[in-house]
């Protein structure tokens, strides 16, 4: 209990306190002058309108005057509101130190420019907040003000008070001091709180900023991950594949040069040898899964006719793609190709396939298709083909199978290709 | 016989010297990237070229275009190209032009020293070196076309002819006797309709059939 009086003493001179202040009236100065400029422009176009209506009287220049007052008050108004509301966005900046999203700009030419805003409504949310904020911070900030001069105008007008009140007077007054700081930070929060609401961009507009944020970064990530793998392919090929070559040829000429030798000598060279091989094909294999080269140098049409050539089965392949996809949707394409073949290899029981990608507007369309017994689905065999649907998805493609019992099974993958 | 060899791993580039001079070639180059390697072609008229396909700057297929190039500028010298991987598309490229003294083989091959030593010899003699998985891609892809009416084992034989090999080499390989190869390689010849001349040139002809039609044109 000792603490209180330390606690509200310190909380006079707190920082928090005095910025809440400064802003709440500033707040007060700054929504007392934007309303009033408003106000003027509402009376000034009700009094034009008014003359229109009622039959303007004297110089034709006048009426002119009137008539183009009574047009440009309203074009003026909005606008002028979204400056205002600038302003104020500033104030909580530079005062309480509260970003506040400005609403997006107006886009387009001319007059869309100056009609848009009455269509949207974070033009009218900052108007809302004009009207509002010099009744709000106005009798915030009155109080305020009344709250931190509570002692000194207590002192001023005490001698009106009867001396039987004097204790009830002053000790008002002071708890009035002491209430300084909470009222102050109140006052400020709750203006804060409408500012962000009505100076900010509207809910529809933050969903929509999110989802395109969101979409920039998935497609970010999807990237970074073919980048990766790019990566990892290139240091493999520089690295440990050039020094297994190497290994394999040194022991491949040990064995040529001891193959007179004993046979012990003999036996663990060649089994050296072989095992350095193997590690090399399953390395190879290892690679290319990852990312293909030949992908990056040559493109779609080259790199599925490899994979084509490839399989155990016939594969004929139509490649129609004039320009070229970004990387990572054309690693996407390659190895769903290469995992659906793979698939009617094993499984489809197919004698021939066939590989079609296409163009299409803005989109990548390939199809494999088998004559092969059908049944299939991305629940069953194809666990590749099912982490492919989810990379095609993180593109906004879709990976389909379609593959009724007794055949024939069609992949598609359709994926954007801006 | 003399070598130029293209190479970018300082490692591999030192190892595949040894094991060139050891199996009696003469490296008289070895170079580290495209622009060298057509430099020291230039400067010394190799036998065979020896040539990397993913070289500096951009990792791609630098070997496969200073290979065309050597073809075009150079078309006596040999060409031996070697790749981490095998694809169509390099090999369709390499062999659209001719085939004769070309060599497309897996880096891999190297370490089976006599046999890649044998396979360069041939290529630097005129003949063709593939790898045994360009075949089995070329032979898939080509299966609806006059192939077709082969038996599987006449493709077997063919895919060994076309890897390189001799008749004996074929016996070998397949563990039968040297007259049904002989009988093999007459069916093959029957069945692409090659015109009867000495037996090696139409040897060439049904490899460059088996592997050159329906090559694209580009």
């Amino acid at each position: 209990m000792r603490d209180v009086p330390v606690a509200a003493l310190r909380s006079l001179v707190a920082p928090a306190t005095w910025q809440a202040t400064f802003h709440v009236l500033a707040g007060m100065f700054l929504g007392a002058a934007i309303g009033g400029v408003l106000w003027l422009l509402a009376v000034l176009w009700w009094a034009a309108g008014y003359s229109l209506v009622d039959g303007p009287t004297g110089h034709p220049l006048l009426t002119m005057l009137y008539a183009a007052a009574a047009v440009i008050g309203p074009l003026a108004l909005l606008p002028c509101a979204r400056f205002f509301g600038a302003l104020q966005r500033e104030r909580f900046r530079a005062l309480a130190g509260v970003h506040i999203a400005a609403p997006k700009p107006e886009a387009g030419p001319g007059w869309a420019r100056l009609l848009r805003p009455w269509a949207t409504g974070a033009s009218w949310r900052q108007l809302a907040y004009h009207v509002l904020a010099p009744v709000l911070t106005g009798l915030g900030g009155a109080l305020v003000v009344l709250c931190w001069s509570a002692l000194p105008l207590a002192a001023l007008w005490g001698d009106r008070v009867s001396r039987g009140w004097y204790v009830l007077w002053f000790g008002g007054a002071t708890l009035a001091l002491f209430a300084g700081p909470w009222v102050a930070r109140g006052v400020a929060a709750a203006d804060t709180a409408v500012a962000r609401r009505l100076l900010g961009p509207g809910r529809a507009e933050q969903l929509s900023e999110r989802v395109e944020s969101l979409a920039r970064s998935r497609a970010d990530l999807v990237d970074a991950a073919d980048a990766e793998r790019r990566r990892i392919e290139r240091d493999l090929h520089d690295g440990v594949q050039q020094r297994l070559v190497s290994l394999a040829m040194n022991l491949g000429m040990a064995r040529t040069a001891f193959a007179g030798g004993s046979p012990e000598v003999v036996e663990v060279i060649a089994a050296a040898h072989d095992e350095a091989t193997t590690a090399l094909a399953e390395l190879r294999d290892f690679v290319r899964g990852l990312h293909p080269a030949v992908l990056d140098d040559r493109g779609l049409a080259a790199a599925l006719s490899g994979v084509a050539a490839r399989a155990p089965l016939p594969v004929k392949v139509r490649v129609d793609v004039a320009r070229r996809c970004s990387p990572s949707i054309e690693a996407i394409a390659y190895f769903a190709v290469s995992e659906a073949l793979t698939n009617v290899a094993k499984h489809a029981g197919a004698s021939r396939a066939e590989v079609v990608a296409e163009r299409v507007g803005h989109r990548l369309i390939v199809t494999v298709t088998d004559n092969g017994r059908g049944g299939a689905s991305l629940d069953g065999a194809g666990t590749g083909l099912r982490g492919l649907a989810r990379r095609a998805a993180a593109v906004d493609g879709t990976l389909t199978l379609l593959s009724p019992p007794g055949g024939p099974t069609a992949v598609t993958v359709d994926i954007p290709c801006e | 016989m003399r070598v130029v060899l293209a190479e970018d791993s300082v490692l591999l580039r030192a190892g595949l010297t040894k094991l060139l001079t050891d199996g009696g070639f003469q490296v008289v180059a070895a170079v580290s990237d495209a622009d060298q390697l057509l430099a020291a072609v230039d400067e010394h008229r190799p036998d065979v070229a020896v040539v990397d396909v993913r070289m500096p700057p951009t990792h791609t297929d630098e070997g496969i275009r200073a290979a065309l190039v050597i073809r075009r500028q150079h078309p006596r010298i040999a060409l031996c190209v070697l790749s981490q991987y095998v694809e169509e598309s390099y090999a369709t490229d390499l062999l659209s032009v001719d085939t004769s003294g070309v060599g497309y083989l897996l880096k891999d091959r190297v370490a089976q020293v006599s046999d890649f030593l044998d396979a360069l010899r041939r290529v630097a003699a005129g003949g063709t070196a593939l790898d045994p998985e360009v075949v089995a891609q070329l032979l898939v892809r080509r299966r609806d076309d006059p192939l077709e009416r082969l038996t599987p084992r006449e493709r077997d034989v063919l895919r060994l002819m076309a890897e390189g090999r001799s008749n004996n080499g074929i016996t070998e390989a397949l563990k039968v006797s040297n007259s049904a190869v002989e009988k093999y390689v007459s069916n093959i010849f029957a069945k692409l309709d090659l015109p009867p001349a000495d037996a090696d040139h139409r040897r060439v002809l049904a490899v460059l059939k088996y592997l050159g039609d329906g090559l694209p044109a580009d």
